[in-house]
């Protein structure tokens, strides 16, 4: 078997881990327990398949992009490994060519955004992707939309526009037929079918709402059927650009059973409380799942207070929005 | 460490330990001594570290050294014999939780004690 990884290609003895072929060719990951227990040494299997028992006990999102533990993980094939957290690196790997499709106003400074890639790009619901645009500058957004509907209206996103932003700004301006290149769908704040049943929450701060809603109309289109509760947090009431009441996001075929509710901060609210508060109804916490999208702080916050709250964390998929750095 | 079956393997491996570890984290960041240190961790992670502690200290398979434990912690201002004895009641309280005997959490509470040295960097 063949392993590749970070360039480099090493060969592994039959029966051997892939923690234990690397370390002999000098790669060392780290590691304590060499037991699956500590996961220190969780990798990414790019292409090929590490085997079952080296993805047993971990996030089933995590499972499904192909982490798994390089300490139990004995291939019977070639396979090409990252390191865990290692995305392409945005503006170096662009997948495809696109042109900008639509701009519109949602609410408060905030656009809808559509795209349409000149060839079919296949992602999840409630991936991101970066943008790069003409002169180069790179921005990651998440996907508003589900891959159906994305194939109908091109790959949407909720764009909140800063003063003098170098894309924000430039998306605002941007003719229909504008080209930009975008990059490999990633993140893992996806839904996983296979319990259609269970309770779900999702909870978004500012436009990170956007990726959520387009999560819970996936998990209905899947078939999901157990009640859920979607809650928007915004700074300020102009922040709710989705508006007070039920919005369409959750699609014309929403179940009784889907729940609505904002918090606003400058009411008084705090969003990691109102997790809580809503996380009591939907019964056994241990049995919910949640997603959370927004700031890095906010989504920090509502992960500690659900698991304080009873929740288990294998259950809990976030995606923290990074300040651009340049 | 042991010839003995160790409570590790008699708890039921590393899956009970995924139970055993949430148990203990929540503990641990719901005690509010303790749950400054651990405001700007990634919580994905560091419930994996808890894992291997806790499959340390019930004699389960692992490499931890303490160097390890001296790195990890080395940048934590201000922990004393305070904040491990905290720990340590954390751990215990978990395990008495899913109903270990007394014994075994003295055992387990004494393995993990072991690393006191390391943890406060003396």
């Amino acid at each position: 078997m063949r392993l590749r990884f970070s360039g480099g290609a090493f060969e592994l003895d039959p029966g051997e881990s892939v923690l234990d072929g690397l370390a002999r060719h000098g790669v060392r990951l780290p590691a304590a327990c060499r037991a699956g227990a500590c996961h220190g040494c969780l990798v990414r299997a790019v292409h090929g398949l590490p085997g079952p028992p080296s993805q047993a006990g971990l996030k089933n999102s995590w499972r499904a992009d192909g982490y798994f533990l390089a300490c139990l993980a004995r291939p019977v094939t070639d396979l090409t490994i990252a390191l865990a957290g290692d995305e392409l690196p945005a503006g170096d790997e662009m997948l495809a060519e696109a042109a900008v499709a639509s701009v519109r106003p949602l609410g408060t400074g905030v656009l809808k955004v559509a795209i349409r890639p000149q060839q079919p790009v296949a992602f999840r619901a409630g991936q991101h992707l970066a943008l790069r645009r003409d002169g180069g500058v790179v921005r990651v957004y998440s996907i508003a939309n589900t891959p159906a509907e994305a194939a109908r209206d091109g790959i949407e996103f909720h764009v909140r526009v800063y003063q003098g932003g170098a894309m924000s700004s430039w998306l605002a301006a941007a003719a229909p037929g504008a080209q930009i290149s975008i990059g490999q769908p990633n993140g893992d704040c996806c839904y996983l079918p296979g319990q259609p049943d269970g309770p779900l929450l999702l909870a978004g701060t500012g436009t990170g709402i956007a990726p959520l809603a387009a999560v819970l109309r996936d998990a209905i289109r899947h078939g999901h059927a157990g009640p859920a509760v979607l809650i928007h947090g915004a700074a300020d009431p102009s922040g709710l650009y989705l508006g007070a009441g039920p919005p369409a996001c959750c699609g014309p075929a929403t179940p009784g059973s889907v729940r609505w509710r904002t918090c606003v901060r400058s009411g008084g609210e705090d969003i990691a409380e109102v997790v809580c508060r809503e996380l009591t109804p939907l019964g056994d916490p241990a049995a919910v799942h949640a997603y959370l999208c927004g700031g890095r702080r906010a989504v920090s916050r509502m992960r500690r207070s659900l698991f304080l709250a009873g929740m288990t964390l294998r259950n809990i998929c976030a995606d923290e929005f990074r300040q651009a750095s340049s | 460490m042991t010839t003995q079956t160790s409570l590790y393997e008699r708890l039921g491996g590393s899956a009970a330990i995924d139970a055993a570890t949430e148990l203990f984290y929540r503990k641990v960041l719901a005690d509010p001594l303790l749950a400054a240190y651990f405001d700007d961790v990634d919580m994905d992670r560091q419930i994996a570290k808890q894992a291997a502690f806790l499959t340390m200290a019930l004699g389960g398979p692992n490499a931890y050294t303490g160097r390890d434990l001296r790195a990890a912690h080395a940048a934590l201002e201000g922990i004393r014999d305070e904040h491990v004895d905290r720990v340590l009641v954390h751990l215990a309280q978990a395990l008495r939780d899913l109903g270990v005997a007394e014994a075994d959490i003295a055992a387990a509470g004494a393995v993990a004690d072991s690393v006191r040295d390391d943890v406060l960097n003396r």
